[in-house]
């Protein structure tokens, strides 16, 4: 059932967390190929977002591995992670608010600036150079790609759900990724808004050649985005293949709906008590 | 101006000169909890600190002022961060009265080692502000409230232009804002955490060594910190502007307090100030909101 991925530029290997007694993810594995949007799937409370937050460095796993562009990420902390090329949005907006879109923006290229503080405080040709560099690529590719040029000087907190959105996107641009995970990109999105953020996605891949990995519920938008999706159910991978096979997998149809049989929704109970009591 | 207009003035003047100590201090206090979320009752200890490492320097180790100065200052971070690492960072996650009641006991640690190394005795730091006395008109000001108040106000500049310019100042905004998107976009939260600790040791060393120099030493002169809490509550925990507005202030209200009402009053001033805030205003002038998550 597993997707065949050769080189995969992310790859999850056997991930278990624990959270006291519960086994929030229980022997998760699936690979990313490089170029790919690859999206993980799953009813509520299925463990999507602890994967995510187990790659971003911010959970650490009980057991298994997470190897990036071929190395290990055990150990590595999180800025660390963010340096080597993994940025990262995340479901309730984590935006700096208080801030301005641009120097929101701007802090996306944080963990790349290399001038010290002497040489920012004295605004050394270095530094100039930098800030220069820094700000063509952002004025000139992001924010014009991402069609906020009219916002850059708003503070963040006076903007709406979707644009807010959009500038956390910026930000993980800034960041000069090598993959992108988008932690439900359109959630609480109107339609129009959802179509925008969806281009903007397959643009991102197309013009950076950014790797995406999404978690989303939009069943819509992840089966026309996705080349690859992965399903988890109580912390496990139940489904693993191109948007076509997963959609026909009876598997997935019985984790989001059920069978309609109640046979079979008391099974899903017992195998949910199951999960809690063997963890 | 009638002589009584001028007595005002004088008045408010010296008041002011202590309130830029109490802004200064409040300062150091927001970095903390902008920062790290703990509200450091210690504050005015770590002041004290300041001043009697001062005074180790130059009374001690017989340095010149100049030299001292910045040693105290650079020895004031190291203490901060080292209060930070060994106190604060294992109370991470901690329930906020917890690291608070961490600060309480540590108040009481760093008097305990005041008064185990240099006694519980007053004692003074060496002369540096010149004595001439200035006169602005007809108002006299003490010379070392004059000085005091213009290093307080430069340090603040200072301060204000760390925190808008120097990148580390920008992660230090930016984890204020948001730990998690900070750490996302690569800044080193902890580190953050002990130079935000550091920072403020440093500014408190300031504050401590001009307070020592117009006061003298001792260990209770920690109780400065309890004027810097009133400050900060009226300002709003985590606003600069408030640290700024409300040290001033609280400083002119005490000393009109002191000098028309009798120097017993300057407390009561001080606290039915706070009481007043505490009704009207509990999250400060300038201090957000708290704002329920649903």
């Amino acid at each position: 059932m597993t997707f065949q991925t050769s080189n995969p530029i992310l790859e999850v290997q056997d991930l278990t967390l624990t959270f006291g007694g519960v086994k929030a993810l229980n022997g998760v594995s699936f690979a990313v190929a490089p170029g790919s949007i690859t999206s993980v799937i799953g009813p509520n409370g299925a463990g999507k977002t602890s994967v995510f937050n187990t790659i971003s460095g911010f959970y650490k796993p009980a057991s298994g591995v997470i190897r990036f562009d071929g190395e290990d990420l055990a150990g590595v902390a999180p800025p660390q992670r963010a340096a080597k090329g993994l940025a990262r949005s995340f479901q309730n907006i984590a935006l700096f608010r208080g801030m301005t879109v641009l120097d929101n923006i701007k802090l996306g290229r944080h963990c790349h600036l290399k001038t010290g503080p002497l040489g920012a405080l004295f605004y050394s040709a270095a530094a100039r150079r930098e800030e220069n560099e820094l700000r063509q690529e952002i004025e000139e590719r992001i924010i014009d790609f991402l069609e906020i040029d009219h916002i850059r000087k708003s503070p963040v907190s006076a903007l709406s759900y979707g644009l807010q959105k959009r500038v956390e996107l910026a930000r993980a641009l800034a960041m000069k990724p090598k993959i992108l995970l988008l932690d439900e990109p359109v959630a609480g999105m109107n339609r129009e808004e959802t179509e925008d953020m969806a281009r903007f996605i397959l643009e991102v891949r197309r013009e950076w050649g950014v790797t995406v990995l999404m978690v989303e519920h939009d069943m819509g938008m992840v089966m026309d985005l996705s080349d690859h999706v992965v399903v988890l159910n109580f912390g496990q991978v139940i489904a693993d293949g191109v948007p076509a096979t997963v959609q026909a997998n009876p598997e997935v149809a019985k984790a989001y709906l059920g069978s309609g049989d109640i046979h079979s929704l008391r099974e899903r109970f017992q195998q949910a008590a199951q999960v809690r009591r063997s963890a | 101006m009638n002589f009584d207009g001028w007595l005002l003035f004088e008045i408010s003047l010296a008041g002011l000169g202590t309130g830029g100590l109490y802004a200064l201090t409040a300062l150091a206090f927001v970095m903390i909890y902008k920062a790290t979320k703990v509200v450091n009752i210690a504050i005015g200890e770590m002041l004290m600190i300041g001043a009697y490492l001062f005074l180790a320097f130059t009374s001690t180790l017989m340095l010149p002022i100049w030299l001292a100065i910045p040693l105290s200052l650079l020895a004031s971070a190291l203490i901060g961060g080292l209060i930070e690492r060994t106190l604060i960072r294992p109370m991470l996650g901690e329930s906020p009265i917890s690291s608070f009641m961490v600060t309480v006991g540590l108040s009481s640690i760093l008097i305990g080692l005041v008064e185990l190394i240099w006694t519980a005795d007053q004692q003074r730091l060496p002369e540096f502000f010149p004595s001439k006395p200035i006169l602005i008109g007809e108002a006299f000001v003490s010379p070392k409230i004059f000085y005091g108040f213009g290093i307080a106000l430069l340090f603040i500049a200072v301060v204000l232009v760390t925190f808008r310019y120097w990148r580390g100042g920008v992660a230090l905004r930016a984890t204020a804002s948001d730990q998690a998107a900070a750490y996302s976009v690569g800044i080193n939260v902890p580190k953050v955490f002990s130079l935000a600790w550091m920072l403020a040791g440093a500014i408190a060393g300031v504050a401590g060594i001009v307070v020592g120099s117009i006061g003298g030493v001792s260990s209770a002169m920690g109780a400065f910190g309890l004027s810097v809490l009133v400050v900060v509550i009226f300002g709003g925990l985590d606003s600069v502007f408030g640290a700024l507005v409300g040290g001033l202030l609280v400083g002119v209200i005490e000393a009109l307090a002191g000098f028309y009402l009798g120097g017993e009053y300057k407390i009561l001033a001080t606290f039915g100030l706070l009481v007043l805030i505490l009704m009207v205003r509990p999250y400060g002038l300038f201090g957000t909101h708290e704002i329920e998550r649903l």
